[in-house]
């Protein structure tokens, strides 16, 4: 089906969780709970130490997965035994990319991508990879048949608006906000601004919106607006926190998570209702 | 051998190393940036360069001395000459950068600094800078630091600025800078970051490399004034490389002069790989190329890619990566990169300071701990930058002294029971 395929007639949901966070077989059932509450792709993250587009929410994340021992080649173990019919994006730094050694001693990026194409992941997402370093990787991305997806930020520019949408595939990444990742409580003003900037190029490419939504509301709010899909982690990420933190078993907090998501992926389509409309605001 | 021609900023790349890792949201700052850089810094737009020289000699108290030391010629039967940056104002070079910076992003417009502090002189010289040109300002700096370097937080706080703790990870250098890219990531549109050293993404490198290349064209003139021609061997300790960049840039075309690039041995080189730690801060001499804080260059990781936790007995030059610039050079064999570790640095911190009346930052001290070991095979004639003044350790000198193996400090009983140690 691929990534881009996954969004559909209706409004994507796209929640991203840690791999490994708080175990590995936690997570596994956390990530399926996505899946069956409603996700369209599965944004995966393979945890890095140095996370720093990462708010304290998903730094937490990766910390305790990193404690529970997830290191590359257990992420693809992981992807190949996790069960969902959502397609897997791979969300993670480049330096985790480009150290990985396959048998053949393969080196940069293509190791890596190739070794997680065969596992399953269909696509990449990696913060700290901008247009003018993504070379290497759109290559080896092509190479392995897998998308690679480009954010674009409430700073970017035309210019770079153009640059980034020529390399990017599957869908467009699109940060609601400055900063960095972390759930909050309005939606920013500025989606819609990129939105319609978007709107100006004929990129046929979903347009994804990401940074801050944590309800279904938002999530609402955030496709009137124009978007394709939603992208939520923070919210998420505080749900397997809070029953971690707590202690509880784990098929609760998949039965939240998969509440959780059910009420995204509804508000989601809410967004799409012709209704009186909304004006996005603050 | 720099990356400028004709007034450009290059493309950031020296060799394989260097370039732009970073969020999509700060790109477009870096694009400003890398241009105010070429217009007022490398083009004098504006008077830009007039008025940061007229500052760094009004307020910095530029140019600093080359002086002999008397006691460390006869000691190791050279002439030994030490570039004094300890007597720049803020007692280190760091204020080279952080007023070249802050009149920067006053020049740019912006309204607000933020800064990481490892040891809490780039934190210092940002603050104090950020007072004297009037700009709000806010530091970053790991929990542990903060405990090892107490008199330089206060320092800063004294000066206007404040002063966040970072807990997460060990509460280092990393740690701190990790903190403040997603600060600025949040304020880019009216903030300018002050990164302290020659790391990070392009244009920093260069920038601040160009920012403290005075010390070494005020050394090579001094030099050539008052000795005669060119030092065989120019010394600097190596953290993230500011001061050895800047110490380097005006000889990297004398082939004649060797120069040395003294990192942070720590306790023990390597890296434990299963505790996920370095037990130093060697990334010239021992790390592996890798992408850390928006640069490739040489980093200490492990086999998957995860950056360590690195060590010193020196807070500034406890950091897990090193300027991709200075990667280069070395990979080149212009630089050699060299360490020595904590029980020679603190060697050299009491050496300095009981033979020729100058205590140095510990960081510094590394410079003066590799003079002692390996003073046989460097040239007649060696320069060491001073790279700061050890102030800001005394506690850690107190604590840290009896707990290794330093001859020549003076007797630490004295302190037993007065709760420094
Ligand atoms: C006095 C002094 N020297 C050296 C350093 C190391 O930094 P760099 O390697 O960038 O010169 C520091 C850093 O805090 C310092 O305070």
């Amino acid at each position: 089906m691929g990534v881009e395929g996954a969004f559909g007639s209706e409004p994507a949901f796209v929640p991203y969780l840690a791999a490994g966070d708080p175990s590995v077989e936690a997570s596994k059932a956390y990530v399926e709970a996505l899946d069956r509450g409603g996700a369209d792709v599965i944004e995966l993250g393979l945890p890095f130490s140095e996370p720093i587009a990462e708010g304290p929410t998903i730094q937490g994340a990766v910390a305790r997965a990193l404690r529970a021992g997830m290191t590359p080649r257990r992420y693809l173990g992981f992807v190949r035994d996790v069960d969902t019919e959502a397609p897997l994006v791979c969300m993670t730094y480049y330096n985790l990319i480009y150290q990985f050694r396959d048998e053949t001693e393969r080196g940069g990026p293509d190791a890596f991508v190739h070794a997680a194409a065969d596992a399953g992941v269909e696509g990449f997402v990696v913060p700290d990879l901008p247009v003018e370093e993504a070379g290497p990787m759109r290559r080896a991305c092509d190479d392995a048949g897998v998308d690679l997806v480009s954010i674009v930020a409430p700073t970017t520019g035309d210019g770079r608006l153009r640059r980034l949408l020529e390399i990017s595939s599957g869908y467009v990444y699109v940060q609601a906000r400055l900063g960095v990742t972390g759930a909050r409580d309005d939606v920013s003003g500025r989606t819609a601004e990129t939105l319609a900037r978007l709107q100006q190029y004929e990129a046929a490419l979903p347009k994804a919106v990401g940074f801050g939504i944590r309800t279904g509301d938002h999530a609402e709010r955030i496709v009137r607006a124009g978007a394709d899909g939603v992208i939520v982690g923070s919210a998420l990420v505080d749900v397997v926190a809070d029953g971690h933190e707590a202690g509880d078993p784990v098929p609760d907090v998949a039965d939240r998570l998969a509440d959780l998501a059910d009420e995204l992926k509804t508000g989601a389509v809410r967004g799409r209702d012709p209704g009186p409309a909304e004006p996005e605001r603050n | 051998m720099s990356s400028e021609t004709d007034g450009r900023a290059g493309d950031g790349k020296f060799g394989e190393y260097g370039g732009q890792y970073v969020p999509e949201v700060l790109m477009p700052a870096l694009e400003e940036l890398t241009d105010a850089y070429e217009r007022y810094v490398l083009g004098n737009e504006d008077g830009f360069m007039d008025e940061l020289r007229e500052r760094l000699r009004d307020f910095g108290g530029r140019p600093t001395p080359l002086g002999r030391a008397d006691q460390l010629s006869a000691r190791y039967d050279r002439e030994v000459y030490l570039k004094r940056e300890d007597l720049l104002h803020s007692g280190a070079h760091k204020l080279n950068n952080a007023l070249g910076q802050v009149l920067l992003a006053k020049y740019m417009g912006k309204e607000r600094i933020v800064a990481e502090t490892g040891a809490g002189q780039h934190g210092t010289a940002t603050a104090m800078a950020a007072a004297h040109l009037d700009m709000p300002c806010e530091i970053y700096m790991g929990r542990k630091d903060i405990n090892r370097q107490r008199p330089n937080v206060f320092r800063m706080r004294l000066n206007g600025a404040t002063v966040t703790p970072v807990t997460v990870g060990r509460g280092t250098l990393k740690e701190a800078i990790s903190e403040t890219m997603r600060d600025w990531a949040t304020t880019v549109e009216n903030t300018h970051y002050v990164i302290g050293s020659v790391v990070g993404p392009h244009p920093f490198p260069s920038m601040v490399r160009e920012f403290h290349a005075v010390i070494s064209r005020e050394a090579r003139r001094q030099f050539a004034e008052q000795v005669g021609g060119l030092p065989d061997a120019v010394i600097a300790c190596a953290g993230g490389g500011s001061n050895t960049m800047g110490t380097f840039e005006a000889f990297l075309d004398d082939e004649d002069v060797d120069l040395y690039a003294v990192e942070a041995g720590g306790s023990g080189l390597g890296v434990d790989d299963d505790a996920g730690v370095a037990p130093n801060s060697a990334s010239l001499s021992t790390g592996t190329e890798g992408v850390l804080h928006g640069a490739r260059t040489k980093v200490l990781q492990d086999p998957d890619g995860q950056i360590v936790e690195s060590h010193s007995v020196s807070a500034g030059l406890d950091y897990a990566g090193v300027g991709p610039q200075l990667a280069h050079l070395v990979d080149e064999e212009r630089v050699h990169a060299v360490n020595v570790d904590d029980d020679a640095a603190l060697e050299g911190f009491h050496r300095l300071s009981n033979t020729e009346g100058v205590i140095p930052a510990l960081e510094t001290a590394h410079a003066f701990g590799y003079l002692e070991e390996y003073h046989q095979e460097l040239g007649e004639r060696v320069v060491i930058n001073v790279s700061g003044r050890g102030d800001k350790d005394l506690e850690t000198a107190i604590e840290e002294t009896p707990n290794h193996d330093v001859p020549n400090a003076p007797d630490m009983d004295v302190f037993e029971g007065t709760g420094g140690m």
